[in-house]
């Protein structure tokens, strides 16, 4: 049992529901009491969604509690076999169906002899798995059902298709900007003259997965979901995968250079029509990205060597620390994740990049983390961008989980050559300007608020006598918290209790020399 | 032309396949209202995710709630429930230092059969703070049901009268027979009257008022603005809700605490304040004043709304029991009220709201709308696609939906947490009621009423 206030991701049903609504023409019945479909309300809310999500209830009450779910479930089932004729049904439990360790597979079977639609069972534990991890799962394992089945059936077509294509895995309902993402995939994949064969789950149809096989390769945009269907398609079906993220120019470039790989390899054997995309990589990057020009630019430079937290999924939080160190020059004090199943691959990484890394799903660590490390821009999740509304640090937002102002109606993709302009625009915005930087450096700022300790620790702050404390007020607000550390820092080490002028600038000397 | 109107009301019953929150979101109201309390939510990630999700901005503010979140060892009861929650509540009580910690059983604790209620005196006489428990799960609840089941938990801990009716009675003639000719003190000659239901407290001291201006005084709410106020109760005692969800409190409050129920019409729309207001006077032997004057000029300052909704019809998809009584104040008003869905039905309890019900219709020459309890969505969004409303009431799982296939919504929870009571909140019904029709006519002449592609 552990107090708990706020976590990153949700329980595992919720992942089910996101690979089950986010496929076309699939139906989920979970196995829930009143009140568990809070799932449809977010994706009504915050995706906008104008279709009635296609995930149910079989309510779970008193009386199944007294004497089973017993016809219930199977009734559900055939009903909405009868009235949507969706292709597939998956059956999905909660927390609660869970422990109450009813059959389910039983109801699964039964119903499949009389249904028209396929119908499995999620295969997920929800004392195990998160959503993120249950969201793998279940894509993997509606994957596997339908090319297993085919297999069976012998409607076998394994032949590739005739010009390079791909699958694109990952995309999903709920995502984060994961829309977006898909449209600058798809454009980029198209200037590379590379065929779509398919997108899963976002918008995919169950009755084409057979044919995913038919791809040269697959693309895993975000490792947290995808990454175990790529798996079993390389096991099952030597199909190779790239799971870079292309996001920013460095990594984009390394993703492209992959694919090239993965296009020569396959097309060595048919013809000689060997691909170089390195003059699309060096167009892209120069002009097409404003990225790397905003890189060398004089605006940029007043970045050069500030601080700042990264916090998120593995993949965004690892992309954003190597875009801030490498392609900005920013210093990031501490990069963390709250995927802590992926959490040697998160530090492998980052390793290099970062001062310190954190990895934990408390977010009260991550608050401190952040209070202590006191940065001057903060790039995490909605969660930390509220810590930095109350530590006063700006914050620009990278990651799930999200908020409805995340789902913007404008074009805002993370990934690909334009994801790098949006990028570098989020994070520019997150600092104050340079020049209101310098001016309020050199005047004092022009705010003469009173100044009220915003640490979150508990401990006892030292005393500062009134003139310090009106000195400290003239120090312009975003540098103010730090001075005001590291004076009570400077004082403690030399056992002084009452802050005066003089400590404070002998203070600020100290750290210079 | 003559109108046949059906008289008899009838409640059916569907499948209860609907979408409504889980009774677990009373913590956001009840935090705020009660101001020493601090709530313990018993359950899962799932019930934590809701949470957090539904209540949106609320989580940041260091809310006095939170979540003891069972692992796997809690429930294979592998670790020792009582101490698991003792360190808990010893931390809350260092941290927040809580007048009172109330535990929310959730369905989790129901299915592996946590003994909340037997742990919690031992837990209590342990740390010192009372721990109330309210099993508001949603194996059992709707929504504002929630509320229901930490009143009725609560009522137990109210204080018994200082002495009782009679005694009071007594004491008050031999006062009466000393001071005879002077003029009696508000309050002290009727029984005292405790009101229940959760509300603003602005809200709550509009209707304490509009009784004072009966003669008649309010002795106490439950819940009061701190745990350390709550009313006395006891043989005598007259109580009377405000919301039509708490029927559990009800009987809590006649079967154990012994008081006497004032079955009225619940306190929304001018016509039910006054019913309920009439419904009251007579208890303590007061003649109402004004009443009819006062009704008649909050529906003149309705009329630019009611101009509004006049002939429109509405659907209620139902998911919080506040259904029947706005159903009744929007047919009042004019409207055509096609179904009222409603999570479950306490004919008892709500007998008085039921007959306004049954008269308003009555009055307006309009059929008794069916009553639809325990309704199915699926079947419900196949009768709204044949009435076609002008505007559905429903939940935020339909609402977006409905709106590209051309009808108009308003979300269902909003009328939870707005101020609907009293007399002086009957416009802020209708501004909830009429903000799509009055969207609908800003965007009139957009064109493109349905958006999805068919």
């Amino acid at each position: 049992m552990k107090l708990a206030y706020w976590m990153y991701a949700g329980p595992a049903h919720i992942g089910t529901l996101r690979v089950a609504s986010s496929f076309k023409n699939v139906h989920a019945i979970m196995h829930a009491p009143l009140g568990d479909d809070y799932f449809n309300v977010m994706r009504s809310m915050l995706e906008r969604e104008r279709d009635f999500t296609a995930a149910t209830a079989s309510i779970v009450d008193r009386h199944v509690l007294a004497r089973g779910s017993q016809e219930r479930v199977v009734d559900n089932i055939l009903r909405k076999d009868k009235e949507e004729h969706p292709d597939l049904i998956i059956l999905t439990p909660t927390c609660t169906s869970s422990i109450l360790q009813e059959d389910l597979q039983n109801f699964v079977n039964r119903a499949s002899i009389i249904s028209d639609s396929d119908i499995i069972f999620a295969d997920v534990d929800h004392y195990q798995v998160n959503e993120i991890q249950a969201a793998d799962r279940t894509l993997e394992q509606v994957v596997r059902y339908y090319l297993d089945r085919c297999h069976r059936q012998e409607k076998w077509d394994q032949f590739l298709t005739d010009a390079p294509s791909v699958n694109i895995i990952g995309i999903f309902t709920l995502g984060f900007h994961n829309q977006h993402d898909c449209r600058e995939l798809r454009r980029l994949l198209r200037d590379l003259d590379i065929q779509i064969n398919q997108i899963i789950p976002e918008g995919g149809s169950v009755e084409d997965l057979q044919n995913l096989p038919k791809a040269w390769f697959n693309l895993i945009p975000y490792r947290e979901v995808g990454l175990m269907t790529a798996v079993y398609l390389n096991k099952e079906y030597g199909m190779p995968y790239i799971s870079i993220a292309p996001m920013g120019a460095v990594d984009m470039a390394e993703w492209i250079r992959q694919i090239q790989k993965n296009v020569n390899t396959f097309t060595l054997s048919s013809s000689n029509k060997r691909v170089d995309y390195e003059p699309y990589i060096d167009g892209q990057t120069r002009f097409v990205s404003q990225a790397a020009w905003f890189s060398r630019s004089i605006d940029c430079q007043n970045l050069t060597g500030k601080e700042t937290v990264v916090f998120g999924d593995t993949t965004h939080a690892a992309s954003i620390t190597k875009i801030l160190v490498r392609e900005m020059g920013i210093r990031v004090s501490c990069a963390g994740t709250y995927c802590k199943h992926d959490a040697e691959w998160f530090k492998e990484q980052i390793q290099g990049f970062c001062d310190e890394i954190l990895i934990t799903d408390d977010h009260a660590e991550v608050g401190d983390m952040i209070a202590h490390m006191g940065p001057s821009a903060i790039f995490g999740t909605q969660m930390e961008r509220h810590i930095g509304k109350r530590l006063d640090i700006p914050c620009g937002v990278i990651s799930a989980p999200v908020h409805i102002q995340n789902f913007p109606l404008g074009y805002r993709p993370f990934l690909g050559y334009e994801g790098t302009n949006q990028i570098a625009d989020l994070i520019y915005n997150s600092f104050a300007l340079g020049m209101e930087d310098h001016l309020l450096d050199i005047f004092g700022g022009h705010d003469t608020k009173e100044i009220i300790s915003k640490s979150l620790s508990t401990d006892i702050g030292l005393i500062w006598d009134p003139e310090s404390r009106l000195e400290l007020s003239k120090i312009p607000r975003f540098a103010r918290e730090k001075v005001e550390r590291n004076t009570e820092k400077f004082a403690r080490q030399r056992g002084i209790e009452t802050i005066t002028v003089e400590v404070m600038y002998a203070a600020k000397e100290a750290l210079n020399t | 032309m003559s109108v046949k109107i059906d008289e008899t009301l009838i409640v059916e019953c569907e499948t209860g396949n609907y979408h409504t929150f889980c009774p677990i979101s009373c913590v956001s109201w009840l935090y705020q209202k009660i101001e020493d309390s601090f709530f313990l939510v018993v359950g899962t990630k799932t019930c934590g995710y809701f949470l957090q999700n539904a209540l949106g901005v609320m989580i940041f503010a260091e809310p006095r709630y939170a979540m003891a979140e069972l692992e796997e060892g809690d429930i294979s009861a592998q670790l020792n429930d009582y101490e698991g929650l003792k360190k808990l509540c010893i931390r809350i009580r260092k941290d927040r230092d809580p007048s009172v910690i109330i535990w929310i059983g959730t369905c989790t604790t129901e299915i592996i059969k946590m003994d909340l209620e037997g742990m919690a005196p031992k837990l209590e006489w342990e740390i010192g703070i009372p721990i109330l428990v309210a099993r508001a799960n949603g194996l059992d609840y709707a929504f504002t049901q929630g509320e229901d089941t930490v009143l009725a938990a609560m009522a137990h801990r109210c204080p018994e009268p200082e002495f009782s009716v009679r005694e009071r009675k007594e004491t008050i003639q031999n006062f009466l027979t000393f001071h005879s000719g002077k003029k009696e003190e508000l309050g002290e000659n009727h029984p005292s009257l405790v009101l229940f239901g959760s509300l603003p407290s602005n809200v709550a001291s509009q209707l304490n008022l509009e009784l004072k201006r009966q003669s008649i005084k309010v002795s106490g709410w439950l819940p009061a603005q701190k745990y350390t106020d709550l009313p006395s109760l006891g043989d005598g005692v007259y109580v009377c809700g405000v919301h039509p969800f708490l029927s559990r409190t009800a009987t809590t409050l006649i079967r154990r605490e012994k008081c006497q129920l004032i079955a009225a019409p619940f306190p929304i729309g001018p016509d039910g304040t006054r019913a309920w207001i009439e419904k009251i006077c007579p208890v303590f032997g007061v003649e109402p004043q004004g009443l009819e004057e006062r009704e008649e000029r909050i529906w003149e300052s309705l009329k630019d709304y009611l101009d509004l909704v006049h002939g429109k019809s509405v659907f209620f998809m139902g998911d919080n029991l506040l259904e029947v009584s706005l159903a009744r104040f929007l047919i009042r008003c004019g409207m055509i009220v096609h179904e009222i869905g409603i999570p479950y039905m306490d004919k008892r309890y709500q007998t008085a709201e039921l007959s306004l019900l049954q008269d308003t219709c009555i009055k307006m020459c309009v059929p008794i709308p069916r009553i639809v309890e325990k309704p199915d969505n699926s079947n419900q969004i196949r009768r709204i696609r044949e009435l076609q409303p002008d505007l559905a009431i429903t939940g935020m799982a339909h609402a977006n939906p409905l709106e590209a296939r051309g009808i108009s919504t308003k979300w269902s929870v909003e009328f939870t947490f707005a101020q609907i009571h009293g007399f002086a909140n009957a416009r802020d019904v209708l501004e909830l009621v009429t903000r799509p029709l009055r969207r609908q006519k800003n965007l009139e002449d957009l064109g493109r009423t349905t958006l999805v592609r068919k």
